[in-house]
């Protein structure tokens, strides 16, 4: 079983970068979430042999604060074997005025085999991938897309429905307009056959994003009905210039998950939140909190064997090019 | 239980188009009957001559109430607006603090309670009317308020109105905003023409207002907010509004009774009592305007009640407060339009009833079976000269004052009862 998993060789995973769930088609995806599944496995993930990465470099660079991604792909890459750095870009030479390409062209010099980038610019990541001779993973790019956390989403409703999130109802909820992981996820989880709503007042829904694939809805009741799972995001505060909304106890009231408004979902209705979640503003701390609804642990658990799995594929997909 | 019947009466239903004489009766506070074959029993009242309308709805009251009692409050307002025949009033928020939080508009609807007259609140759009915070809209629409508006400063920032609009779309709320151009308004006394450039006066164009119109409008179709061009004054924005509603946006118009009624020849010796915002405009503009509420353009009239203690009016013009009362002389002033043929007496009726009453989602504002009686009785063809000292408003500013006027109340019922009485 476990060598089944970790074989490509039945159909070779030929991608170069992660930077857009668009970068993949199903199989790839299908094939991905199968080996995220197999490293969810602690004893497997943990194995004290695992040699995948050995001898690969893996460089983190953060352009903007995380923590739960970054150590996230720390500790996979790890776990792979491989020698993981982590730029402190705060502290780098990125702040002495050094441009992207610049430090892409200085990364570069060191011969890294995985750049993780995470930058507040939509399409950085894209940029380096062309003058970087690594593969670059995008751990968030701007108000663009976060593949790797729509990826560990979709695992994680894998392994709450049974392996199959073909025909659910997913509604993702709140700051639309800012989210990358809500661009990334109603790509992802549309190609897996699930059936995405957006739900959020008409000033975080971007403008046209009913043409994304997802039925449109600007209040809670009817955004929810019948939904198999909520996903809410982060009111991102940071990244709006002038008001969106009036204030946290209205944007709560209308737009916040509690138990009144998860009521308005299927019964049993899974939550999701990728994190970090404002409590009391997108999402109450009793529903946030309670193990039988909440997959938000589960997700941050997927997202380590996501990422191993993303790491393991691209390094695979190396040696076969370094092999032709 | 009280039984009252209005016999041989023009009976005028602006929604149904109904203008047929016939009886009307009132049973236990509603509309039991009406129609030739009506039955009469209880207290009777002769309406020969007369003619009965659904109560007015007033959509744009200013009281002092709170913060600025000097000049209205709630309560005299509302005996102004029953001398009227109003028998429902939006007030507007620019009070002293800003109705802009839910406490507050909860507040005012309780100073309203057992009033005469229905007291609805329009909810500041921003932040103590910064023009820039936005205000709780949903929260505040729970509360009860029915519009939401910008005060008499427009927002100004196309990007700020364009947030409010469409998060007050999630909300189907009204909002209204006054339709001038800040940047050329400002500081304005009078509309420019030949006449304000001979007496002095600063003033600005009608496309101030045109400007902003056509932003508001560009606005709610990208949005699909609803937007009422609040006072609109000149002969100009008349297409952009025309051009709106041909393209089905949810775009309304108010005109106050003033402009049409009065024009710029009115502020003569620079008479205060006739500085108003947006200024009084041209005979053209005026004629337009009364045409646009026949056809329907205008969706509503409006008061503009804005009391203002002589205080404030008895100063150089470029001194003096815009403003004039208008609750009390609404329907009088647009009957004298009437009996002038500048205004289809149904036409000048559903701006005061159905339509602000479909504007604001309310029941009010019809001659139904079973419908609260809400009326008001006048005499259309009555002439008499209006004596500003005699009017029931705390202010008594109107440019008015002196004028022959045709068409007055006689009775005013709310709820079935007879609240106002001519002598």
């Amino acid at each position: 079983m476990t060598h089944d998993m970790t074989d490509f060789d039945a159909y070779p995973f030929t991608r170069e970068h992660c930077l857009s769930i668009s970068d993949f088609h199903r199989v790839d995806i299908e094939r991905l979430l199968d080996l995220g599944a197999h490293y969810l496995d602690l004893d497997v993930q943990k194995s004290r042999t695992r040699d995948v990465l050995r001898g690969k470099t893996l460089i983190n660079l953060f352009f903007e604060n995380s923590t739960r991604t970054e150590k996230s792909f720390e500790v996979a890459g790890k776990r792979l074997g491989a020698d993981v750095i982590s730029m402190q870009v705060a502290s780098s030479s990125v702040k002495k005025g050094e441009t992207l390409l610049d430090t892409a062209a200085t990364l570069n010099a060191m011969n890294p085999d995985l750049l993780v980038v995470r930058h507040g610019s939509s399409g950085a990541p894209a940029l380096l991938a062309q003058k970087v001779s690594c593969s670059v993973i995008n751990a968030g790019d701007g108000m663009h897309e976060h593949p790797t956390q729509a990826l560990l989403d979709a695992l994680t409703l894998r392994e709450a429905f049974d392996g199959d999130i073909g025909g659910l109802q997913i509604a993702i909820c709140g700051d639309i307009l800012h989210s990358r992981v809500a661009r990334s996820n109603v790509q992802l989880l549309n190609l897996l056959g699930a059936n995405v709503r957006l739900v959020g007042p008409p000033t975080l829904i971007p403008t046209d994003a009913d043409r994304w694939g997802a039925e449109v809805f600007h209040d809670m009741k009817s955004g929810l009905k019948g939904c198999d799972v909520v996903m809410m995001l982060r009111l991102q505060l940071e990244r709006m210039q002038g008001a969106f909304v009036p204030s946290k106890r209205e944007y709560f009231h209308f737009h916040g998950l509690d138990r009144a408004k998860l009521a308005f979902a299927k019964p049993g209705a899974l939550v999701m939140h990728p994190g970090p979640m404002n409590r009391g503003v997108e999402i109450s701390s009793d529903v946030a909190d309670d193990p039988d609804i909440s997959l938000i642990t589960n997700q941050v658990g997927a997202g380590v064997a996501m990422r191993m799995a993303i790491l393991h594929a691209l390094s695979d997909a190396q040696d076969r090019r370094a092999a032709t | 239980m009280s039984t009252l019947t209005l016999t041989d009466i023009r009976i005028l239903d602006p929604e149904t188009g109904m203008d047929a004489l016939g009886h009307l009766r009132i049973e236990n506070g509603v509309i039991a009957e009406f129609g030739p074959d009506c039955g009469i029993y209880g207290t009777v009242i002769e309406g020969q001559g007369l003619c009965v309308a659904p109560g007015l709805i007033d959509m744009r009251v200013t009281t002092g109430e709170p913060g600025r009692e000097n000049r209205e409050t709630l309560a005299t307002a509302a005996q102004a607006a029953i001398a009227g025949g109003v028998t429902s009033m939006v007030v507007m928020p620019g009070t002293d603090p800003v109705l802009d939080d839910m406490a507050l508009i909860d507040y005012v609807q309780r100073r309203g309670e057992g009033l005469p007259v229905d007291i609805m609140v329009a909810g500041a759009l921003t932040k103590d009317m910064d023009g820039s915070t936005m205000t709780e809209i949903g929260l505040m629409q729970q509360a009860g308020a029915v519009l939401f508006a910008s005060g008499k400063m427009p927002i100004t920032d196309a990007q700020t109105m364009r947030r409010l609009m469409a998060y007050a779309s999630s909300f189907n709320a009204l909002i209204s905003n006054h339709c001038i151009t800040p940047d050329m308004s400002k500081g304005t006394v009078a509309h420019e023409s030949d006449f304000s450039a001979r007496l002095g006066l600063s003033s600005a164009p009608a496309v101030s207002e045109r400007i902003m119109a056509e932003r508001d409008v560009a606005l709610a179709e990208l949005t699909g907010g609803r937007v009422l061009l609040d006072l609109i004054s000149s002969a100009d924005v008349l297409p952009v509004l025309r051009r709106a509603k041909a393209k089905e946006l949810e775009v309304a118009a108010s005109v106050s009774i003033n402009h049409l009624a009065l024009n710029e020849i009115d502020i003569g010796d620079y008479r205060t009592f006739a500085k108003l915002e947006p200024p009084l405009r041209e005979e053209r503009d005026r004629q337009a305007l009364l045409a646009a509420v026949n056809d329907g353009t205008i969706d509503v009239i409006v008061s503009d009640h804005d009391p203002r203690p002589a205080g404030e009016k008895r100063l150089p013009y470029a001194e003096a407060s815009p403003g004039a009362v208008g609750l009390e002389l609404l329907l009088a002033a647009g009957l004298s339009q009437v009996a002038d043929g500048g205004l289809d007496l149904l036409a000048f009726l559903r701006a005061l009833t159905c339509a602000p009453a479909d504007l604001l989602g309310i029941e009010a504002g019809r001659i139904a079976e079973g419908g609260v009686a809400d009326l008001v009785v006048f005499d259309p063809d009555e002439p008499w000269v209006c004596d500003a000292s005699k009017l029931r408003s705390r202010s008594k500013n109107t440019p008015f004052d002196g004028r022959r006027l045709t068409g007055r109340v006689r009775h005013t019922m709310k709820g079935g009862e007879v609240v106002y009485s001519a002598d």
